[in-house]
């Protein structure tokens, strides 16, 4: 069973420049949760901060009880083994071939014998596609390789929180289906405790059961995703539905005044309109078997459905 | 490197609680042979030749300087111990440490850099791995290592130099170089050289890793880290040469 994450008024600033402030919020233990955000507005670096690789200037991030914004830096790192993040490019190290990234932290961890860790290894190696590029080294593979392998290595040591710094970035959208896909089927079987942190819509309309949306320094919002999808604050309206009327402009935000404006031309019509449909949501392929959670959340969906079906 | 005085109290700071932190994780089991030995025969692989070609050079210079200085004194007989105690003296650990930190730390900063803008640093230490336990230690003991054995053949090299050009390019007597040997120089010139080029081998190693481990904004960060890290290290380098030697002077009697 995943861990729950609580984030109490975190504040991180780089100099004087302020990134987010006063961010709080809990991530379920076992739950899918989405960051989302403009770019700039320090997706990556809240990530960074929860795995305490930076640190903020106040708040707390209780894991499982701990904050690690307190721990010294050994005990930091007994923490971090319960973590397994993908970052952007994957992070991979580049004087090792497929097989020995994905075995490094086995190697360095674990007393498993050399069987042991290549029967674990073969078999991420697998979960994410990647049978037969054993011996290739990152910069000969592209980057959506890069990517699973990535994913790979963060899974090798069970983790109980996983977190990835923008899976979808890079991808086309084909491969972006699958990894959310691939995303959707680990949180069945696996049962970790997910964030993701992205700008794309499309996953995150689809996939998590949480959203959070940062903007202009602070969380605007978040909370489970129906919530979200169907609310009425501009910014959240704006970036969910990818439009240029809004509070968020091209370089940062716009004037009060402007925002209005656009946002009256766009007239009764946006604020009257049904509430926005909410996408299906993504289920685990049909080969894996559920855990409660799962069923429950399918029985909604196709509750949902033949509403909806019943509607038309 | 910023210029602010506050910048560089900051970056001096956080450089000698690394050097702290290295030390502290020495220690720490289990010691990661490998990778040390990896990098003390990578070190050893970018410094051998192009140390051996220098200090034959310098050690011509020195004896150069010493057997026109010796003519006008008229100290002959003096050559042989003059030149073998600059050379091991002075001149095995400066060439040691300019070499190591040329073309040894360059390297190791250079290879930490493109590592930390890739995120592999990051990453690491997300997988729970200290990078100063798995990465900096190795690098710093192998540095040590063959800073220590480069002074030897520098010293060796230095002096056969020194013998060459002073008895058979400006006609000294070999039995009179031969026999200076040790008028001047003592067994504990040698070990003081070697102290130095082991203090010498940690410098630059430490100074590479820092920088390398602090690089950022893309490979001109990396650039400029190398960059930073060879002024660095030189500048630190000679000042610790500096007091070392003066210390030395106090706490070992001298000959003659």
């Amino acid at each position: 069973m995943g861990v729950e994450i609580c984030v109490e008024g975190l504040t991180k600033s780089f100099g004087h420049q302020v990134i987010w402030q006063d961010v709080s919020l809990t991530l379920p233990a076992g739950e899918v949760s989405v960051m989302l955000g403009p770019s700039g507005t320090g997706k990556s670096v809240f990530l960074k901060t929860l795995v305490g690789l930076l640190k903020p200037e106040a708040g707390a991030i209780r894991i499982a009880g701990t904050d690690i914004t307190k721990l010294r830096e050994h005990d930091l790192y007994e923490v971090r083994k319960q973590f397994g993040v993908l970052f952007q490019d994957g992070a991979l190290f580049g004087s090792m071939n497929l097989y020995d990234n994905i075995a490094f932290p086995l190697r360095e961890h674990t007393r498993k014998t050399e069987s042991a860790i290549r029967q674990i290894v073969l078999e991420k190696m697998d979960m994410v596609g990647l049978i037969g590029a054993e011996e290739k080294l990152p910069g000969e593979i592209s980057g959506g390789m890069r990517k699973r392998a990535g994913l790979a290595r963060a899974l090798v040591l069970d983790p109980e929180i996983i977190l990835f710094d923008e899976p979808d970035s890079g991808l086309d959208p084909v491969r972006v289906a699958y990894l959310n896909q691939l995303i959707v089927d680990l949180n069945a079987q696996i049962d970790a405790t997910f964030l993701i942190v992205t700008h794309d819509i499309a996953s995150a309309r689809q996939v998590p059961d949480n959203i959070g949306l940062l903007f202009r320094r602070e969380l605007v919002m978040f909370g489970p995703r129906e919530q979200l999808l169907t609310s009425d604050q501009p910014v959240v309206r704006q970036f969910l539905n990818g439009r240029m009327q809004g509070p968020i402009g091209m370089a940062e935000e716009k004037d009060a005044a402007q925002v209005e404006e656009e946002l009256a031309r766009l007239g009764d019509a946006d604020l009257h309109a049904p509430k926005a449909e909410i996408t299906p949501r993504l289920l685990p392929s049909p080969g894996i078997t559920r855990p409660p959670r799962w069923e429950a959340i399918a029985r909604r969906e196709a509750a949902l459905n033949k509403a909806e079906v019943a509607d038309a | 490197m910023s210029l602010s005085p506050v910048g560089a109290l900051k970056h001096s700071g956080s450089l000698f609680a690394m050097a702290l932190d290295v030390v502290r994780t020495i220690p720490r089991r289990p010691f990661q042979v490998r990778e040390f030995i990896q990098q003390a025969w990578f070190i050893a692989s970018v410094t051998i030749l192009p140390t051996a070609l220098v200090s034959i050079p310098f050690g011509a210079v020195i004896a150069l300087q010493i057997g026109s200085l010796t003519r006008q004194l008229g100290a002959q007989s003096f050559s042989g111990a003059a030149s073998v105690l600059a050379v091991l003296r002075e001149a095995s650990p400066i060439v040691t440490a300019l070499l190591i930190a040329g073309a040894g730390g360059t390297a190791i900063c250079a290879d930490l850099g493109a590592r930390k803008i890739r995120e592999e640093i990051d990453a690491m230490q997300v997988l729970g791995i200290d990078p100063i336990h798995r990465l900096v230690v190795p690098r710093v003991l192998a540095s040590m290592v063959v800073a220590v054995l480069l002074n030897g053949l520098v010293s060796v090299v230095g002096v056969a130099g020194g013998y060459f050009f002073n008895v058979i390019l400006q006609n000294g007597t070999p039995g009179a170089y031969l026999a200076s040997f040790t008028t001047l120089a003592q067994l504990s010139d040698l070990w003081a050289a070697e102290l130095k080029a082991l203090v010498f081998g940690a410098i630059a190693a430490i100074v590479a890793s820092y920088k390398g481990l602090t690089a950022k904004g893309g490979s001109k960060g990396v650039g400029d880290a190398v960059n930073e890290s060879v002024v660095i290290t030189f500048m630190l380098l000679f000042v610790t040469n500096f007091v070392m030697t003066a210390v030395y002077f106090q706490v070992v009697p001298q000959r003659g």
